[in-house]
């Protein structure tokens, strides 16, 4: 009886702990119960949470990447914008795209005067020189943009006499010259009208001039070749 | 024969003036541990009635097992696969077999008690 009394005070001791462990399971279980989850889903659920808590701070890191590379790209699209405008303002500047605006149109005519003996019927027709002139004169009166027979007048265009006819921009043309220029209609009128001036001259030769203003004149871009086989450019920062 | 229950009761009582709970996340490890224990118990009784108990033997078995299950249990988290079944499976096969055990051990007490009695009324008579 002695060694039954032994065993069964040890046994006893692990049945405190079982009802202890007992107590506290149920009462976990409950709570599981009385939050609806069953603890197998409970475990499925927590490894659903720290998936997507993983995933989540992916997400988070990604989106950070994202943001920088929206900014950058609307930091993009700012500079791209300003060079267009420059781009826009420079093939303007350099005469590419046609223009319109108020202005005048000379045109100019040959002499119908017959030469008297002795005299040069070259003084009777418009020469390369008269048309420099009264581009010059245009220029001078602040016009913007000035076309010879629908040759735009560019940095490196040239008005010279080519024989019989006079070469603009390489093409050549024959009168009657018709030249436009945007600009103050008033002023551009009143610089060629000027006393003494180039249609004076012109006209005491019997070439026609007429000078008209209008509302609207049409330039054409230039549309010759732009390239530089000499010239190369120098960057303002590398001036000496 | 007594011990025991009053042990398990005593158990019980202490749990339930204490507010204890487990955190649900080791309630798997917490019903591992009460089905060792139950192991224990059982086998603690068989032995003690076949008089092979040992409090060394019992005791290093109780901490063992234990400590085994839950290890199993971890493990089994850890890759997946529900180790936690075996040993489910194994506590539950022992604490059969012991139950099976102490019913028959009892039921021969019984018996043999009966017929002795028997015997006795007889003897008297």
């Amino acid at each position: 009886m002695k060694r039954a009394r032994a065993f069964e005070l040890y046994v006893a001791g692990v049945c405190v702990i079982l009802g202890i462990l007992l107590v506290g399971q149920v009462r976990t279980q409950e709570y599981i119960g009385k939050s609806q989850i069953p603890s197998r889903r409970l475990e499925d659920l927590s490894d659903m949470l720290r998936r997507s808590d993983a995933e989540r701070m992916i997400l988070e890191k990604e989106v950070e990447v994202l943001r920088e590379q929206v900014s950058k790209v609307v930091e993009g699209e700012k500079t791209a914008e300003t060079i267009r405008a420059e781009l826009a303002k420079a093939r303007m500047a350099a005469g590419l795209t046609p223009v319109e605006g108020s202005g005048v149109i000379v045109t100019l005519n040959d002499s119908k005067r017959q030469a008297l003996p002795g005299e040069s019927p070259e003084l009777f027709l418009v020469h390369d020189n008269d048309i420099l002139q009264v581009v010059n004169e245009l220029s001078a009166a602040g016009a913007e943009a000035v076309s010879v027979n629908g040759q735009r007048m560019v940095a490196t265009s040239e008005v010279r006499c080519s024989g019989p006819v006079i070469s603009v921009n390489n093409v050549r043309i024959g009168p009657p010259y018709e030249i436009h220029a945007i600009g103050n209609p008033d002023a551009l009128d009143s610089a060629l009208h000027m006393r003494d001036g180039i249609l004076d001259t012109l006209r005491a030769w019997g070439i026609e001039a007429k000078v008209q203003k209008a509302a609207s004149v049409q330039i054409p871009g230039y549309k010759g070749g732009l390239y530089f086989q000499y010239a190369k450019q120098v960057l303002e920062g590398a001036q000496k | 024969m007594m011990l025991p229950a009053i042990g398990l009761i005593v158990g019980i009582i202490i749990a339930l003036l204490t507010p204890l709970r487990f955190p649900i996340k080791y309630s798997q490890y917490i019903a591992i541990g009460i089905l060792a224990a139950l192991d224990c118990v059982f086998g603690g009784i068989r032995a003690g009635l076949q008089g092979t108990f040992d409090k060394t033997v019992f005791i290093s078995g109780f901490v063992v097992n234990t400590a085994l299950a839950a290890a199993l249990t971890m493990v089994g988290d850890k890759l997946g696969v529900d180790l936690v079944l075996g040993a489910t499976v194994a506590f539950s096969i022992r604490i059969f077999n012991n139950v099976g055990i102490i019913r028959r051990y009892m039921l021969d007490k019984w018996f043999k008690r009966r017929l002795l009695r028997e015997e006795e009324s007889y003897e008297r008579r």
